[in-house]
């Protein structure tokens, strides 16, 4: 792919990078990268990487903008309430970079469409909020052996993982099933700083340009974490499990399902 | 004896379980938290019977969604 002269111009604070140059740049515009949900670290993630000229990104949510988004999902602006997330999505991506391609799916992730939606893409990003979308997006890259970036926040942590399925450790080598519905914190207890979705989802998005141009270390076998308050980051190394229910020696999964939804009520609290 | 718990070093009595560790460090809902020890995770049903070594490694390994709050 030869980079037209705005390009150049565009993208020449990576053409001078060493390690990405005009070749690296090719290969950005030439990669798909897929993000499930357009939330608090899908949006920060979509800027990004259609800022770097992500040339196709895939973008899925079956959800609205609503007024309690907005404190970090930055992507959407209070002009969008009530607007398709994935179309108030596209439209900023697009407006940052029209080198960009944005495919939208309006819908939930689930095991009857998820393998097929991942299987275009180089590399997936994980924005979800919710656990047995978690397990989901593991299992289905697991079985379609694509690499993606797992990430979860609460309150004032954050954590995030990359993962190569059949190579590396995968979420359920931690994680062998969602947690019980009474254990996931109920709404007056959870919440989550704003920002801390932007360090999140921008590291997600790191792992994907680095992912895509095949430089630098990726975060595999290490879970990275993160408290905002103490500003402390943390390498844990986490071995692959040889009795992952997925990717272990006797596996007792071996098609996709989705799991269980907990739900949190709000009258409870 | 000594563990190092989540990067912090700890004294704790001898021979104690993964269980009691998840107590003593006041971990209020155990069901969110998966254990790693040395470098390989302990399953869930064994925490009870699972005694931790002098110097050994232990992570807390937190569930974290989406921070949204309402899933
Ligand atoms: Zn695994």
């Amino acid at each position: 792919m030869d980079l037209t002269d705005q390009q150049i111009e565009r993208y020449s604070r990576h053409i001078i990078l060493e390690q990405i140059g005009g070749t690296g740049q090719a290969k950005l515009l030439d990669s798909k990268v897929l993000i499930v949900g357009a939330g608090g670290l899908g949006s920060p993630a979509g800027l990004y990487l259609a800022a770097a000229g992500v040339g196709t990104i895939g973008i899925i949510d079956a959800d609205t903008v609503d007024m309690t988004n907005l404190q970090r999902q930055i992507i959407h602006h209070t002009a969008d309430l009530n607007v398709n997330k994935v179309d108030s999505a596209r439209a900023k991506m697009e407006a940052i970079n029209p080198d960009v391609t944005v495919k939208t799916y309006h819908t939930w992730a689930k095991a009857d469409n998820i393998r097929e939606i991942i299987r275009d893409y180089d590399f997936v990003i994980d924005g979800t909020d919710n656990f047995p979308a978690k397990f989901l997006i593991n299992d289905a890259c697991y079985f379609e052996r694509k690499a993606f970036s797992h990430a979860g926040i609460l309150r004032f942590d954050g954590q995030l993982i990359t993962i190569l399925p059949g190579e590396t450790t995968c979420y359920r080598c931690i994680f062998e099933t969602p947690p019980p519905a009474n254990a996931v914190p109920s709404c007056s207890q959870a919440g989550v700083l704003g920002v801390l979705a932007g360090v999140i989802g921008s590291l997600q998005a790191t792992e994907a340009v680095k992912y895509v141009l095949g430089i630098g270390e990726l975060l595999t076998g290490v879970l990275l974490t993160y408290n905002a308050l103490t500003m402390q980051f943390r390498r844990i190394n986490l071995n692959r499990n040889p009795n992952c229910v997925l990717c272990g020696d006797s596996p007792k999964i071996t098609e996709l399902k989705d799991e269980e939804q907990p739900v949190c009520d709000l009258k409870k609290d | 004896m000594k563990l190092v718990v989540n990067g912090s070093e700890v004294e704790t009595k001898d021979g104690l379980t993964v269980s009691e560790l998840l107590v003593e460090q006041n971990v209020k809902m155990p069901e969110m938290v998966s254990v790693e020890v040395d470098g390989q995770i302990v399953p869930r049903e064994d925490f009870d019977a699972t005694a931790l070594k002098d110097g050994g490694k232990v992570e807390f390994l937190y569930f974290m969604g989406g921070g949204g709050g309402l899933n």
